[in-house]
């Protein structure tokens, strides 16, 4: 069902754009045709290995937000659990996480180049401090009565983590899969943009540098394709493994 | 649920317990001086108006809340902390979501301080199950059931650690009269197989006669035990004693002591409005 209402609502968006092409509202030389943008695309999927630019940057995401949540599941979890550290850690916490990413770029390129690490780390960053709060709210809000029915059963302080805390934090856990898998997607494409030899990111830089519009089109709609991609996966993993969960 | 031990042996004793809440919006005395014992195999029943305390006393027996002032003792020693000897059925159920039902009856019995039941849990669980008329549901979670399910479902986790002291919030305040009765029947009948001491809240007279041993009328907040009520009839009991002109008296005679309770708790709460 959401399938075939995706495919209309791009067949009609890949239409009125026909349609604004046909009736030359823009110059042609900055909006090329849509069967144009499909022709550049399977050429560059052919001849310029621009999957290669795609799996290149989805694995730069999925590495970066898989090391960022790797840091702030157990710093989410001692924030959300030991109030007295919230208090102290808080304000710094928001500090970092009001910052966009993208501004450390500059700094990140003078710390550590252009590389592979410059990125990675720039992720990393933006996966732990979009997730690290979403993760402590969800164990703050973990509703007391779990804990006390387990501890009036007798678990112990680990039983209460694994069977508990672990079940009941999954939810936002996922949550902030979500929210940083997203965050490191725009975050990712910049530094492509500012630095790097391939990517998609790269691709769009490339396209300007040659003045060629469709491959400009191409980049950008391969990243849109690509989030929408990952976000789903995310949406569907997550409605599995919540299948316990109160639907709103 | 003996009336004639008189020797029984006290398993808890709460002497000159007080507790006082420091919230937001100032402090509130809730619980004053209270002092009772429970002897072992004893059900003593807690009636009060809502707010007034009740809940408070169960959770600090529990081991979640801790008196001011006074002690509470359990087999002699002080309360530490919550603990497995207590079954404690929460007025909120707190069934877990994320547990179907049959996994929600295990969690207790796969609890490591459980082993010592876990060999035949399986056999423990489908007793519950059945006993709460929740076979069918094994696999459901809590999201399809309904409150009285939910309600009947906590039971049967408490149930099925089988603890030694049951400490009931409102444990059936959420079923229809059938079913209200049914569970009351199944409970008294285990309790006449194993010698267990509980401690109920309930906000029906009827009710509290019907199970107990002893009935404390709890005055409006701060909680303070207006009355101690031996209820005279003999175990083991059955519905029809309900209908008796003895059972018919006593419970006028309580319903309006606490309704007078219960008024002057609703002005305490319209003060505070
Ligand atoms: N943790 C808490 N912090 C502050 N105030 C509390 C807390 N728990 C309960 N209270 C207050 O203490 C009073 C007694 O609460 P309690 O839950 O013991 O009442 P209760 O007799 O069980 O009522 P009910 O019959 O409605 O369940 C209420 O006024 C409540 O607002
Ligand atoms: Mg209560």
């Amino acid at each position: 069902m959401s399938m075939l209402a995706g495919i209309a609502s791009f067949s009609t968006l890949g239409a009125v754009w026909g349609v604004i092409w046909w009736l030359n509202l823009f110059d042609r030389g900055l909006l090329p045709a849509p069967w144009e943008v499909l022709n550049v695309l399977t050429v560059q999927m052919t001849e310029k290995e621009l999957w290669l630019d795609i799996l290149l940057s989805a694995r730069r995401v999925v590495v970066g937000v898989f090391c960022g949540l790797a840091i702030a599941l157990p710093v989410g979890f001692i924030l959300g659990w030991y109030k007295s550290v919230r208090a102290f850690i808080d304000p710094v916490i928001n500090f970092f996480r009001a910052l966009p990413p993208i501004a450390l770029i500059p700094l990140v390129i003078v710390y550590f180049g252009i590389g592979e690490l410059a990125r990675l780390s720039v992720l990393i960053y933006a996966a732990f401090f979009s997730s690290v709060i979403v993760i402590y709210e969800g164990i703050k809000m973990i509703p007391p009565i779990y804990i006390r029915v387990s501890k009036a059963l007798g678990a112990t302080d680990f039983e209460i983590f694994k069977r508990i805390v672990v079940p009941a934090a999954l939810p936002h856990v996922l949550t902030a899969f979500r929210v940083s898998t997203g965050v490191c997607w725009t975050t990712l494409v910049a530094a492509e943009l500012v630095a790097a030899e391939r990517g998609l990111g790269a691709v769009i830089v490339n396209g300007q540098n040659f003045f060629q519009v469709p491959v400009i089109f191409v980049g950008i709609i391969m990243i849109g394709a690509v989030a929408v991609i990952m976000d789903q996966l995310l949406r569907y993993a997550t409605a599995h493994l919540l299948t316990w969960q109160e639907s709103i | 649920m003996n009336t004639q031990q008189q020797e029984a042996r006290e398993r808890v004793i709460f002497k000159n317990v007080s507790k006082t809440y420091h919230g937001d919006h100032g402090s509130v005395k809730v619980v004053e001086d209270v002092s009772f014992n429970l002897a072992e195999g004893e059900f003593v029943s807690l009636i009060g108006p809502s707010g007034c305390g009740k809940t408070t006393m169960l959770q600090m027996l529990a081991g979640f809340v801790t008196p001011d002032t006074g002690s509470i003792t359990l087999d002699g020693a002080a309360i530490k902390g919550p603990g497995s000897d207590r079954g404690v059925i929460f007025q909120e159920y707190g069934v877990f979501p994320w547990l179907t039902v049959q996994k929600n009856i295990e969690f207790g019995l796969s609890l490591s301080c459980n082993k010592r039941l876990g060999s035949n849990s399986k056999e423990i669980v489908s007793h519950y199950l059945k006993l709460m008329h929740l076979n069918g549901f094994e696999n459901a979670y809590p999201k399809h059931l309904s409150g009285g399910m939910r309600q009947r479902l906590a039971l049967a986790r408490a149930y099925a650690v089988n603890p030694n002291i049951l400490l009931m919030d409102e444990p059936f305040g959420a079923l229809d009269a059938q079913t209200r009765l049914a569970l009351q029947l199944q409970l008294m009948e285990v309790l006449t197989e194993e010698q267990k001491t509980v401690l109920l809240i309930t906000h029906s007279v009827e009710e509290a006669i019907f199970l107990s041993n002893r009935i404390l009328i709890i005055s409006a907040r701060p909680s303070q035990i207006l009355r101690v009520v031996d209820v005279p009839f003999p175990y083991p009991r059955t519905p029809e004693l309900t209908a008796t002109p003895e059972f018919q008296k006593l419970r006028l005679e309580l319903e309006e002591l606490s309704m007078q309770q219960y008024a002057k708790q609703q002005e305490l709460a319209a003060e505070e409005q």
